[in-house]
C-alpha cells in the first residue's frame, strides 16, 4: 500500500477501517464512472494503479459520498463562490482559455466569460498588484500564480500592499483577496521550480495561510478564504491534484467550509503526534498504517491552516501522546516544524514531552533534477517511520 | 461715473490694503432738515461738528445717492478666460483647451487649497525640526498645484492614489489637517490613528500613501478595473514620480491597462529629482509623458493649477469615454528635499531653487492672474491667508497635545471581520489581544 495508490478509500474520517465486506452490487453507471476514473489515474500514475483496479470490487461507498479530485474540489469551489458573489473573479496566467495551466479552473471561462476570468500577461509583479488593488476598491479577487515560485516577482505586492494595509490605515481599508497557485515540489521541475513557501508567507501578520490536504480540505478551505474579507495566501499542491478523496455529504453543499485556523485529526492514536500539511499527511497516514502493524498507533494532525497555527490542537495531542514529529516539505531553517517546536516549548505541552520534538524535512538544498536525487531530497515514508520510531526510542 | 469710482476705489483699496467706502454724492440733494429735531444726537448737530452735521444729513438723504463700496462683490470680475500653455502631445491629435476659464469663486478655492497645503506643509517642516514629527517626511510645498488642479477636474466619487510624498492629496481628497498632522505626530487623533504615519494616510477613494516606490502604480491600475468592472463611470488617477518612471511594474501596469482598456490616468509629476538624482542621471528618456509607448500622453505646466485642471479634464474624459489610460506628464518643483532628511542643496543650487520661487510659485502665479483682472482684492487674500493660518495653528496645536493611541490599540486591525485573535508578544508570557 504506498501513498500513490489513488484507490485506497480515503474517507475524510481516517478512524473508520475500510468496509470491505461483500455487499450489493453498483449500478451499471456507477460501474462505468469509477472503471473511467480508474483508467485516468491508471494513465496518471502507472503501475501503482493496478493494484487499485484489483481492489476496485471491494471498494464500496456510502451512496451519498461521491469521489473527487483535488482539483475538481477547487474548481467547484472557484465555481460556487463565483456564482454566489459578483465581486469574485479570477485572474492569472493561462486561467481562461487555456482553463487553467493544471486545469484547475477548466470550464470556468465558458461559464463566466472575460469579464470574471481574466487571462494576464506574464506579469506577476502588475496583475498581482492590480488584484490587490482591485481588492481595495471594492473586488474579491483570486488571484493565480501559476506557482508559488513566481510569486517570488510579486512578494512585495502580497506583504506591503495587501498583508500590512489594514494595519496601516487602522480599519480603513481592508484587502479581501485570495492568492492561490502550486507550491512546493512537483516531479522533476527541479530547483528554481519546486520551493515551499509556507514558512515564508507564514512569517508576516496581517496574512492568513492555508495548506489543504484532501478535497474537502481544498474545497472548504478555499471557500472560506474567498468569503474572508482578509488577504489569503492558499497553498496548494500539484502532485495532489489529481487524488481523488471521498467527499462527505456535508461537503457536497454550496455552503460547506472549512473554518480556517483550525487544524484536524485525521488519524486517532495514544503513542506519538504526528503534525504535517498538505501532500505529507498522505505521507503521515501511509506511514502510520505501517507502524500500526507493530503496534504503534500515531495521531495524524493535518494542519490545513499554517497562519494563524492551531497550536492548541497540536498541544492537546501532544499532551495524550507524550511525543511530537512534525512532516513538511520544506527546508528545515525557519521553517513550519522549527515553529511548531518554538511554540510547544512556550506553552504547557512542553512538560509532557518525554523526548524532544523531532522535525522531518525536506533536505537543506536547492532541488535536484535526477529522480534519485528529487527521491532522496523530500521526506518519504520510511524516514517518517524512522523518525517516530527513534522519537519514541525504539 | 460708476465705473470711475469702482475703479479709484479698487486702486484704493489694492494701495492701502483696506476697504474704500466712496460715496458718490454728486446726486445728492440737501434736504432742510425737520425743525427741532425731538432727539438731538449728542454731539451731532453742534456747532461745533458741522461735518457730524453733513453726515447725518447726508445720511438722511442717500437714498437719493449712490454708494460705491469697493468690498462689494458686484465690483469684481466675476469670471475669466486665461491662454494657458500649450501641452506637449503624444499620440494625441488635438489635446486639452489652451484657454481656461476661471470663476472668482473658484479662484478663491483653488488658492485656499493651495495655500492650505503649502502652510500646513511647512507646519510639519517646523514640527519635524522640533523632533514632534519623526520618521519619514516628504514634504509637498512647490507642487501644490498638480494636487489642487487634480482634485478640481475630478469628482469626489473618482478614486486617487499616489507615492509617498501624499500629504496634498490627502488634504484634497478629504482628510482635514488637523487629522493629518495629527496622523504625522503619531496621535490617536490621526487619520489611521498613528498607525500609519506620513506614508500610510486613506480616506474614502483614496488609497494613501504608499511607501513601496513604484507598487501604487499597478494598484491604480487595479482600482481602475474595478471601476470598469462595477460599471460605475468613475476613474483612477494613479500618481508617480520621475524616480518611479523607471520601474517595471509601471509598464506591465501600462501594458495591462491599454490591453482592457482600464480608466486610468497615470500621471507623473516631474520634479526633476528622484531623491538625489537629476532626472538626466537616472531616466534614458526624460520624456516621461512618452514613457507609455501605446498610451497616448500630454506634458503639462504643473506650476500653472488651470493647466493641471484642463489636462485633467481631458485625461478624465478620454478614460470615461472608454478610450483606455492615458498618461499625463505634469513638469513641477519641490522647494524642500527629497524628505526631512535632505536639506536638497547637495544636488541643485540655491539659485536653481530660488528662481522657481519667485517665478513661477503656483500660489503666486494664481494670485497674480486674479489681482490683474480684477477678480478679487489683495485684502481678500489676505483675509484668507489669515484664516489659514489659524486653521493649520489649531490643527498643529491639536496634533502637539493629542494623545498617542493607547497601547491596548497595539495588536488590533490586523484583520478585518474576523473574531478576536490572540498576538504573541515580545516574550512568550506576553499574550496580546488583536481585535478588528
Amino acid at each position: 500500500m504506498t501513498h500513490s495508490d489513488p484507490y485506497i478509500n480515503r474517507s475524510a474520517d481516517w478512524s473508520k477501517p475500510t468496509d470491505l465486506g461483500g455487499g450489493s452490487a453498483f449500478s451499471p453507471a456507477e460501474d462505468r464512472l469509477k472503471m473511467a476514473a480508474s483508467l485516468k489515474c491508471f494513465l496518471r500514475s502507472g503501475k501503482n494503479a493496478v493494484s487499485a483496479l484489483r481492489r476496485r470490487e471491494f471498494h464500496r461507498s456510502a451512496p451519498a459520498a461521491v469521489q473527487m479530485t483535488v482539483r475538481d474540489a477547487l474548481n467547484q469551489a472557484m465555481d460556487e463562490e463565483l456564482e454566489r458573489d459578483e465581486r469574485v473573479f479570477l485572474m492569472g496566467e493561462e486561467v481562461a482559455q487555456y482553463d487553467g495551466a493544471y486545469k484547475v479552473s477548466r470550464g470556468l471561462w465558458k461559464k463566466y466569460g472575460d469579464k470574471r476570468i481574466i487571462d494576464t500577461p506574464i506579469t506577476e509583479m502588475g496583475f498581482a498588484g492590480i488584484a490587490v488593488g482591485a481588492a481595495m476598491a471594492g473586488l474579491r479577487p483570486i488571484c493565480e500564480f501559476m506557482t508559488f515560485n513566481f510569486s517570488m516577482q510579486a512578494i512585495d505586492q502580497v506583504i506591503n500592499s495587501a498583508a500590512k494595509t489594514y494595519y496601516m490605515s487602522a480599519g480603513l481599508q481592508p484587502v479581501p483577496i485570495v492568492f492561490r497557485g502550486p507550491n512546493g515540489a512537483s516531479a522533476g521541475v527541479a530547483a528554481q521550480h519546486s520551493q515551499c513557501f509556507a514558512a515564508w508567507y507564514a512569517h508576516c501578520p496581517g496574512l492568513k495561510v492555508v495548506s489543504p490536504w484532501n478535497s474537502e480540505d481544498a474545497k472548504g478551505l478555499l471557500k472560506s478564504a474567498i468569503r474572508d474579507d482578509n488577504p489569503v495566501v492558499f497553498l496548494e499542491n500539484e502532485l495532489m491534484y489529481g487524488v481523488p478523496f471521498e467527499m462527505s455529504e456535508e461537503s457536497q453543499s454550496k455552503d460547506f467550509t472549512v473554518p480556517i485556523g483550525k487544524a484536524k485529526v485525521e488519524r486517532q492514536g495514544n503513542h506519538v503526534t504526528v503534525v504535517s500539511h498538505s501532500r505529507y499527511v498522505s505521507h503521515c497516514l501511509d506511514a502510520a498504517a505501517v507502524l500500526a502493524k507493530e503496534g504503534i498507533e500515531c495521531e495524524v494532525v493535518n494542519l490545513r491552516t499554517i497562519r494563524p497555527m492551531d497550536v492548541e490542537s497540536i498541544e492537546t495531542s501532544v499532551m495524550k501522546t507524550n511525543h511530537l514529529v512534525t512532516v513538511e516539505g520544506g527546508w528545515p531553517q525557519f521553517g513550519v516544524g522549527a515553529e511548531i517546536c518554538a511554540r510547544i516549548m512556550e506553552g504547557p505541552a512542553f512538560n509532557y514531552l518525554d523526548s524532544p520534538v523531532t522535525r522531518v524535512t525536506g533536505v537543506d538544498i536547492p532541488m535536484p533534477y535526477a529522480k534519485i536525487l528529487e527521491d532522496h531530497s523530500l521526506p518519504q515514508i520510511k524516514d517518517i517511520i524512522f523518525s517516530i520510531k527513534k522519537t519514541l526510542n525504539v | 461715473m460708476q465705473n470711475m469710482l469702482t475703479i479709484i476705489s479698487s486702486a484704493l483699496c489694492r494701495i492701502t490694503g483696506k476697504n474704500v467706502l466712496l460715496i458718490d454724492l454728486s446726486d445728492c440733494s440737501l434736504v432742510q432738515l425737520e425743525p427741532a429735531d425731538p432727539n438731538p444726537i449728542p454731539g451731532l448737530s453742534s456747532p461745533t461738528n458741522p461735518a457730524a452735521a453733513v453726515t447725518r444729513r447726508a445720511a438722511l438723504t442717500l437714498c437719493g445717492a449712490r454708494v460705491v463700496v469697493s468690498r462689494s462683490f458686484a465690483d469684481f470680475t466675476p469670471q475669466a478666460t486665461f491662454d494657458i500653455k500649450k501641452c506637449d502631445l503624444h499620440r494625441l491629435e488635438e489635446g486639452p483647451s489652451q484657454k481656461a476659464e476661471l470663476t472668482r469663486e473658484q479662484g478663491l478655492q483653488y488658492y485656499r487649497t493651495m495655500q492650505t497645503v503649502r502652510r500646513m506643509e511647512l507646519k510639519a517642516d517646523q514640527l519635524y525640526k522640533q523632533k514632534i514629527i519623526r520618521g519619514f517626511c516628504h514634504l509637498y510645498d512647490g507642487q501644490e498645484a498638480c494636487a489642487a488642479g487634480i482634485e478640481a477636474a475630478i469628482n469626489p466619487s473618482d478614486h486617487l492614489i499616489t507615492a509617498y510624498r501624499a500629504h496634498g492629496y490627502t488634504y484634497t481628497r478629504g482628510v482635514p489637517v488637523k487629522e493629518i498632522l495629527a496622523e504625522l505626530t503619531g496621535r490617536k487623533g490621526g487619520v489611521a490613528k498613528g498607525k500609519g504615519g506620513s506614508m500610510h494616510m486613506y480616506a474614502p477613494h483614496f488609497y494613501g500613501g504608499n511607501g513601496i516606490v513604484g507598487a501604487q502604480v499597478p494598484l491604480g491600475a487595479g482600482i481602475a478595473l474595478a471601476c470598469q468592472y462595477q460599471g460605475n463611470n468613475q476613474i483612477c488617477v494613479t500618481l508617480y514620480g520621475d524616480g518611479a518612471a523607471n520601474q517595471g511594474q509601471l509598464f506591465e501596469s501600462f501594458n495591462m491597462a491599454a490591453l482592457w482598456k482600464l480608466p486610468c490616468i497615470f500621471i507623473c509629476e516631474n520634479n526633476k529629482y528622484g531623491m538625489g538624482t537629476s532626472v538626466e542621471r537616472a531616466s534614458a528618456s526624460t520624456d516621461y509623458y512618452k514613457r507609455g509607448d501605446f498610451i497616448p500622453g500630454m506634458r503639462v505646466d504643473g506650476m500653472d493649477v488651470l493647466c493641471v485642471r484642463e489636462a485633467t479634464k481631458f485625461a478624465a474624459d478620454h478614460c470615461r469615454s472608454g478610450k483606455g489610460p492615458i498618461i499625463m506628464e505634469l513638469q513641477t518643483y519641490r522647494y524642500h528635499g527629497h524628505s526631512m532628511s535632505d536639506p536638497g542643496v547637495s544636488y541643485r543650487t540655491r539659485e536653481e531653487i530660488q528662481e522657481v520661487r519667485s517665478k513661477s510659485d503656483p500660489i503666486s502665479v494664481l494670485k497674480e492672474r486674479m489681482l490683474s483682472n480684477n477678480m478679487a482684492s489683495a485684502e481678500e487674500f489676505k483675509e484668507i491667508d489669515i484664516e489659514i493660518r489659524k486653521e493649520v495653528e489649531d490643527a498643529a496645536q491639536f496634533a502637539t497635545s493629542d494623545p498617542e493611541p493607547p497601547l491596548e490599540e497595539l495588536c488590533n486591525h490586523i484583520f478585518y471581520n474576523s473574531p478576536p485573535l490572540e498576538v504573541r508578544g515580545t516574550h512568550p508570557w506576553s499574550k496580546l489581544k488583536s481585535t478588528s
